[in-house]
């Protein structure tokens, strides 16, 4: 995000896009009423219903997929209306003059039938965004789990630099992250291509510090993303994987691959709090103590990072993570593991991570601090982009619409997108035994509107099997006007129904990140 | 939050000190302020101001009667009086005129000791209700996985209707029926689920009496520790208190902090779905060894030693580590380091794209 969570309550509009935020992102859903509360206008952007949209001004119900063409379509409107703040683009950004040329190839009647919203309603939606300031764009996986996921982000920043929702308080891009310390994990450098603080593997100023700090040398090579990972162990370039507190064969797309690829490995590690799809298919399976049983740091989606205290004991023989890698470590002789506690790693981190300079524990139990926070007198950084753009200035980009990977045809006429239930989180691991939370949501379902079920014949309760190009689940049809015709919903925490089965691996050039939000089934009575 | 730096001071005189307090709060704000105690059951700090349970009255100059402060607003030079014997003999028939229609067995009240009635009871100093008790012998409600409601301890403080309606935007409760009669339900008596409830325990956290207690954790008493942490489902880091008792996690409560992201309020995840998961019997408690085929017990010794010499003969792109958005930061940190120092390659990542 780059700005705050309890900024939003005090914006004048919020354009909520690919966010099912009730859902996923509970406490942001406040923020958000908050806010409407207080007489803010909101514009919501989602395929699917979901509470929110009970609250707006506008809801645009886009045909998944068609995110590019709805935001280019409002950028369209808000320039051609001279609603655009052409002091602040001259000022502060580059390349308008690409991206205005792009822009002619969204006519409203060309984005009305991609879309399948009606051209006064996306005008509408511009005209509030572009007017209502300050403004703020919240998104989450349903912008970026396409294959032109890049292409969406882009779109969602071109049209906050347009209308200079950025650099101050309660505007900005604001996406949510989805699991309590992913972001963390990209700033530590759990990427193929970044030490921590995104400082780039092939720079070799910044290997050359690493190689200093970590008394070693190290690889100039970017190495495999996730995808790229399975597909590696597929083809047996990859022959040993170590797996902590991941669950890739309920969560990536197209299980039935991925498992063999699992399969296929000569030794898997696997280190859970619970023997999950993945760890029965380990050759050493390591107990880790849960969340609750430890001290760290999580970074939050506004990328505030926050203690983690250890409450109670480990459970049993199960030990930390961090222990457990450093243990492994100093058995195979190496040097730089030598921890008794977590700060210690807390401050190696900050004197190799700029933005996380000035972060140590003492500090941290006065509260959390956003970075960037360079020094230790610095008091972080709640929005970002303020004065000027990080980069220097905020470059425009051009972008043309990209229909998905897989559309629907004869054979798969509807349109599968996949979310989040309130009551479950992930692949269930944690959730799926808390009875009472079973209690509530006790199974998969895949949401079907009524129109395609009495097409089909299908009744609400009625189990039917929902088949893709990849493999196909059974499971139980809930008839609902929630999601329109021709699109199917279902969520991915349910390993009995698992619907990364059906899901699509095509991914973004860019990101590497799959295409879980759009792809072609058919739905067939049993 | 932003904050206006030009928000306007006023100076009021509460009990004869002079205190500065921002225009526009109330009289109840300005004297928790300076730390002067008046009683109260309705009031909020998340809530908008309501008046009902009538015991934060006060003595203010030029003003007839006995204003509310919790919901009069502070005017510059306003002078206050908190306590005076008029106020105190007026809170005393007030509060037992509240509790003529509240159960009095405190003792087997699982509740007890952590009650705000009683805290209330104690400051005004009731020791015995003159009035006849009035019973209202209604059915407990027990159709929440998670929580159990008794109206038999309501004080129709109205708190878990506002903050269901004016903080989580649900409105899945409200006051039925009218008069004496008055109550907290759900419309037409439905099933919480059936009304639009989505569990995420506000009301149960922002209840003044026994009426809503969590089932699970209701007689467990009250804690040994309390430990403020982070919530390990979404990515919006809210803060929880884990209440620990005998060694275990017994609830995860949100903690009202201003500065937190979430101000005293959580999900139905990160307030009802922790505790259970922590101390599952599933939970893994020792290391496992793959032996003919089958996952074997093992030592943490044996699996470490045998995880390092194998890995040893992997190092380069052969191998690949996939850390976790799950983890600390630290772990993460030393998963990437363990990859890139140790086995000598860049093969590592995690979920974010998923």
């Amino acid at each position: 995000m780059t700005n705050s969570i309890n900024e939003i309550g005090d914006a004048s509009c919020v354009f909520v896009i690919g966010s099912s935020t009730s859902s996923g992102h509970p406490i942001v859903a406040l923020e958000i009423k908050r806010a409407v509360r207080s007489g803010a206008r909101l514009i919501v952007a989602n395929p699917r219903e979901f509470d929110l949209c009970d609250h707006a001004d506008v809801w645009l119900r886009h045909i998944p997929g068609s995110d590019v063409a709805l935001l280019m379509g409002m950028a369209k409107v808000i320039y051609d209306e001279g609603l655009a703040d052409l002091a602040f683009v001259s000022e502060y950004c580059e390349n308008f003059d690409a991206f205005k040329e792009s822009l002619k190839k969204f006519e409203l009647e060309f984005v009305e039938k991609v879309t399948g919203v009606p051209r006064e309603a996306i005008s509408q939606a511009a005209r509030l965004y572009a007017t209502c300031k300050p403004a703020t764009i919240i998104y989450a996986m349903g912008i970026t789990q396409h294959t032109h996921g890049t292409d969406n982000v882009l779109a969602v920043a071109n049209l906050a630099m347009l209308t200079g929702n950025i650099g101050k308080p309660s505007s900005g891009v604001n996406p949510l992250r989805g699991q309590n310390n992913v972001q963390g994990a990209c700033d530590m450098g759990a990427l193929p291509n970044v030490y921590t603080g995104y400082q780039r593997v092939d720079n070799p100023e910044v290997r050359r510090k690493f190689e200093i700090a970590w008394r070693c040398d190290l690889s100039p090579n970017p190495g495999l993303t996730l995808s790229e990972m399975i597909d590696a162990a597929y083809n047996r370039r990859l022959k040993a994987a170590f797996v902590m507190g991941e669950n890739p064969l309920l969560s990536d797309p197209d299980i039935n691959h991925t498992r063999e690829a699992f399969k296929r490995l000569e030794f898997l590690v696997v280190q859970d709090m619970f023997l999950t799809e993945t760890a029965q298919l380990a050759h050493v399976v390591l107990p880790a103590t849960s969340f609750a049983e430890k001290d760290g740091t999580f970074t939050n989606t506004e990328r505030r990072v926050q203690l983690v205290r250890k409450a109670v004991e480990p459970i049993g023989n199960s030990r930390p993570d961090w222990w457990i890698i450093c243990e492994i470590a100093k058995r195979m002789g190496a040097y730089g593991f030598d921890f008794s506690h977590p700060s210690e790693v807390m401050d190696e981190i900050a004197r190799l991570t700029p933005s996380y300079g000035g972060i140590n524990y003492e500090r941290l139990e006065n509260g959390g601090l956003q970075w960037p926070c360079p020094t230790t007198d610095h008091p972080g950084t709640p929005i970002l982009h303020v004065g000027k753009f990080v980069r220097g200035l905020g470059l425009f980009m051009p972008l043309e619409y990209k229909p998905p990977a897989e559309l629907p045809d004869k054979d798969y006429p509807f349109i599968l997108t996949t979310g989040r239930s309130l009551f479950h989180y992930h692949t269930g691991t944690m959730t799926r035994r808390v009875r009472g939370l079973n209690a509530i949501d006790p199974e998969a379902e895949v949401e079907i509107n009524p129109e395609d079920a009495a097409v089909l014949k299908i009744v609400h309760g009625e189990k039917v099997k929902v088949v893709s190009r990849r493999g196909e689940v059974v499971v139980k049809a809930k008839v609902t006007e929630k999601v329109p015709p021709r699109v199917v919903f279902m969520t991915f925490h349910f390993a009995e129904s698992p619907v990364n089965i059906l899901t699509n691996p095509a991914v973004d050039p860019v990101a590497k990140i799959p295409e879980l939000k759009v792809s072609a089934v058919r739905i067939e009575k049993l | 939050m932003v904050v206006d730096e030009r928000a306007k001071v006023v100076t009021v005189t509460i009990d004869g000190r002079m205190v500065k307090v921002k225009d526009g709060c109330t009289v109840l704000e300005a004297a928790r302020q300076a730390g002067i105690y008046v009683p109260t059951l309705c009031y909020h700090p998340s809530l908008s101001p309501y008046g009902a349970c009538r015991l934060c009255i006060v003595e203010i100059e030029n003003m007839r009667g006995f204003p509310t402060a919790c919901t009069t607003p502070v005017t510059d030079g306003m002078v206050i009086r908190t306590d005076s014997a008029q106020l105190r003999e007026l809170r005393k028939n007030i509060f037992e005129l509240i509790l003529a229609e509240h159960p009095k067995q405190c003792v087997t009240c699982a509740k007890n000791l952590r009650c705000e009635l009683q805290e209330v009871a104690s400051r005004i100093g009731v020791e015995e209700v003159t009035l006849p008790p009035i019973r209202k012998d209604l059915p407990v409600y027990r159709d929440s996985p998670f929580f159990d409601r008794d109206y038999n301890l309501c004080v129709l403080c109205g708190r878990c209707v506002r903050v269901c309606q004016e903080v989580r935007g649900v409105g899945a409760i409200a006051f039925v029926y009218r008069g004496s009669r008055a109550l907290v339900g759900t419309a037409f008596d439905k099933t919480l689920q059936d009304s639009g409830c989505q569990f995420c325990g506000a009301c149960v956290d922002i209840c003044p009496t026994g009426a809503l207690l969590d089932r699970e954790s209701k007689w467990s008493g009250l804690p040994d520790k309390s430990v403020v942490t982070i919530c390990p489902y979404c990515g919006v880091g809210c803060q929880l208190s884990l209440e620990v008792k005998a060694g275990r996690v017994v609830r995860s409560v949100p903690v009202y902090d201003e500065s937190s992201v979430n101000k005293g309020q959580a999900c139905v995840k990160g307030r009802f779905g922790i505790a259970e998961f922590v101390h599952h019997p599933e939970r893994l408690s020792s290391p496992l060894m793959r032996k003919d085929g089958k996952l074997v017990e093992t030592s943490w010794e044996a699996a470490l030693g045998f995880v390092a010499e194998v890995l040893s003969r992997h190092k380069g792109d052969e191998f690949a580590f996939i850390a976790s958005a799950k983890c600390t930061n630290e772990e993460n940190y030393l998963a990437q380091k363990f990859t890139r120092a140790v086995m000598g390659t860049n093969n590592v990542d995690h979920c974010a794209r998923l």
